[in-house]
C-alpha cells in the first residue's frame, strides 16, 4: 500500500514535471535559439552552478543560489560586452568557467558528503522536491503570460532592436526582463536535467518544430509538444532502465530530431517526385 | 509660388557621440512632399541625422521643432539599412509590415482586423501578395527590402526616412522601387540618404550634402553648366550622355 502510494506520487510528479518542463523550455527555447543565444544560455548554466556550489556552502537551498548566479551572470554578459567592449563570446566563456570554479570550490570546502552533486550536474528524478515542481509550475504560468501579453513587443525587439528603438523605449527593460526569465528558467530545470544537459532541453526541441516551420508562433506550440513527448518518454526509460532522467531526456529528443529530419526528407523526396511525375 | 508647410526644423543643431561632433551647427528645414537627396562621404554624419530626427540622439546644441502634428502622431516611417533585421527570423511577412504600427500602439499590442486589413493593403501595394505568410529566410534581398518598405509606410507617414537603399543587393527590383519612391512622394516628404551618387535618382527634387556640416540644395538651384563646382567631397565617373546634376558652390 504505502509503496503503490509512492508510486503514484511519483507518477503524477513525473507527468506534471514533463508538462511544466515543456511549457517553460519551448517558450524559453524558442526565443534562444531564434535570436541565437544559446551559447549566452550555456554560459547561463554552467556559471549558475557557482551559485549551487555557495548555497551547500552556506545552507541555502542551491536552487535560490543558481537563480541569483543564473540572472548576475546574463546581465553580467551584457555588462562585461556592452560596457567593458570584451567580445560577447569571450566574456560567456570566461563567466562559464568561473561559475563552475567557484561551484567545485565551494562544495569541495563544504564538510561532509554532498549526496546531490551528480544530481545538479546530470538531472535526477528522484531529488526533485514538490517544491521544484511547483516553483517550474509557476514559472509556466509566468512565461505563458509574459510571453502572451507582450507577444508582439517582444518578437519585433527581438526580431530588429536597431527599428524597436525607434518606436519604444522599453527595448532595453524588455531585454533585461526576458533574458532573467531566460536564466530562471534554466535553473528550475536545472533539477531534471542538470547543469550538463539543461540546456540541450531548451534547443533541441524548437530545432525539431523548425524542420516543419518557420512561424515564431507556431515553434512554440510544436516545440512544447516534442519536448512533452521527449521528456515523458525520457522519464519512463529512465525509472525502469535507472538512468540519470536528463541523460534520457536529451537522448530521446535527439533521437525524435532525427527521426523528425529523416521523415521530412523523405516527405520533400517524395513530393518532387510527384512534382517531376 | 505655394508656401509648403514644414515638417520640421533644425535650429543651429550639433549632435556627437562623446566628445567627437558628428554633426555641426546644422540648420535644416524639411517641407511636406519634398524628396531630398542626402548625400556626403562614409562618416560625415548621414546616418547621426538620421537618428537625431528618429529621436534616438539628443542634439547636443541647438533644437529640432516638429510640425505639431508629426508629433501627434508620430507619422515618421523609417527603412533602416538592412543590416539591422535578423534575415533567418522566423517571422512573416506580415509580421514584420504590422509592427510598423507599434509606434502609435502600446507594449501590450493586439493588432485589430482593421490593422490586418491595412497591412494587406500595403502588402498589395508592393506586390508582395503572393508572399503575405512566408518568412523573410525565403525572400530575396529586393523583396525583404520592400517588405521594410512595407513596414515603413503602413503608418501613413508624413516624413519617410530612407538609410542607404542601395545597400539591397537585389538590383532587378531597384528601378520598380525608385518609381513606388515617386509615387510615394505624392503623399510624403522623402529623405534619402545614400553614400553612393550612382543611386540618387533623378526623381529627388533637393539635396542635402553632409559632411559635419549641411548644405541644403533646394531644386530651382540646380544647374547643367557649372561644371566646376565639387560641392561636396563626392567624385561621379561616368560614360557619354549621362545626365546630371551640378550644385553650386557652398558658401
Amino acid at each position: 500500500m504505502e509503496a503503490n502510494i509512492f508510486q503514484y506520487e511519483f507518477i503524477i510528479k513525473g507527468i506534471l514535471g514533463a508538462i511544466f518542463a515543456s511549457i517553460t523550455a519551448g517558450l524559453a527555447g524558442t526565443y534562444i535559439v531564434s535570436k541565437r543565444m544559446v551559447f549566452l544560455s550555456g554560459g547561463i548554466t554552467h556559471a549558475s552552478f557557482g551559485g549551487i556550489g555557495i548555497g551547500y556552502f552556506a545552507g541555502i537551498n542551491p536552487v535560490v543560489g543558481a537563480a541569483v548566479f543564473g540572472i548576475l551572470s546574463a546581465l553580467g554578459v551584457e555588462y562585461l560586452s556592452v560596457k567593458q567592449k570584451i567580445r560577447e563570446d569571450s566574456a560567456i566563456g570566461i563567466l562559464w568557467a568561473f561559475g563552475m570554479a567557484i561551484g567545485i570550490i565551494f562544495i569541495y570546502m563544504t564538510p561532509g558528503y554532498t549526496p546531490n552533486l551528480m544530481s545538479y550536474l546530470f538531472g535526477s528524478i528522484l531529488t526533485v522536491t514538490n517544491a521544484d515542481i511547483i516553483a517550474l509550475g509557476i514559472m509556466s504560468v509566468i512565461l505563458i503570460l509574459y510571453f502572451g501579453i507582450f507577444y508582439r513587443t517582444i518578437l519585433y525587439i527581438s526580431f530588429d532592436e536597431m527599428f524597436a528603438r525607434t518606436y519604444s523605449s522599453y527595448v532595453d527593460i524588455f531585454k533585461y526582463i526576458t533574458t532573467s526569465l531566460i536564466a530562471l528558467t534554466i535553473v528550475l530545470n536545472i533539477r531534471m536535467a542538470g547543469v550538463v544537459l539543461v540546456i540541450s532541453l531548451l534547443t533541441i526541441p524548437p530545432n525539431i518544430a523548425m524542420i516543419y516551420t518557420k512561424v515564431y508562433f507556431k515553434i512554440v506550440v510544436w516545440s512544447i509538444l516534442a519536448g512533452f513527448v521527449g521528456t515523458a518518454t525520457g522519464y519512463v526509460i529512465s525509472y525502469f532502465a535507472g538512468i540519470p532522467v536528463g541523460a534520457t531526456i536529451i537522448f530521446t529528443l535527439v533521437i525524435i530530431w532525427v527521426i523528425a529530419k529523416v521523415i521530412n526528407q523523405l516527405l520533400m523526396k517524395y513530393s518532387n517526385k510527384n512534382f517531376k511525375d | 509660388m505655394v508656401l509648403m508647410a514644414s515638417l520640421f526644423e533644425m535650429h543651429s543643431l550639433s549632435a556627437s557621440y562623446g566628445t567627437d561632433f558628428v554633426l555641426r551647427d546644422v540648420n535644416f528645414t524639411v517641407s511636406e512632399n519634398d524628396f531630398i537627396g542626402v548625400i556626403g562621404p562614409n562618416g560625415g554624419g548621414k546616418t547621426t541625422l538620421l537618428k537625431v530626427i528618429l529621436g534616438l540622439l539628443r542634439p547636443a546644441k541647438g533644437e529640432i521643432i516638429f510640425n505639431n502634428d508629426l508629433i501627434r502622431e508620430n507619422r515618421i516611417g523609417y527603412l533602416p539599412q538592412m543590416s539591422t533585421g535578423d534575415a533567418s527570423y522566423p517571422v512573416t511577412v506580415t509580421d514584420i509590415i504590422l509592427s510598423g504600427l507599434m509606434i502609435r500602439k502600446g507594449i501590450i499590442s493586439r493588432m485589430s482586423s482593421s490593422d490586418k486589413k491595412k497591412a494587406e493593403m500595403v502588402i498589395d501595394e508592393l506586390g508582395l501578395s503572393e508572399l503575405a505568410q512566408s518568412t523573410i529566410n525565403e525572400l530575396s534581398g529586393g523583396q525583404i527590402q520592400r517588405v521594410f518598405l512595407g513596414r515603413a509606410i503602413i503608418g501613413d507617414p508624413k516624413l519617410l526616412l530612407l538609410d542607404e537603399p542601395g545597400n539591397f543587393v537585389d538590383t532587378t527590383f531597384e528601378n520598380d522601387f525608385y518609381e513606388k519612391l515617386k509615387d510615394l512622394n505624392n503623399r510624403m516628404a522623402i529623405l534619402m540618404v545614400s553614400h553612393d551618387v550612382g543611386i540618387i535618382s533623378s526623381h529627388i527634387k533637393s539635396f542635402a550634402c553632409v559632411n559635419r556640416s549641411l548644405h541644403y540644395h533646394p531644386s530651382h538651384e540646380i544647374t547643367n553648366d557649372d561644371l566646376l563646382a565639387y560641392g561636396c567631397p563626392i567624385q561621379l565617373i561616368t560614360h557619354g550622355d549621362v545626365p546630371h546634376t551640378v550644385l553650386k558652390y557652398h558658401k
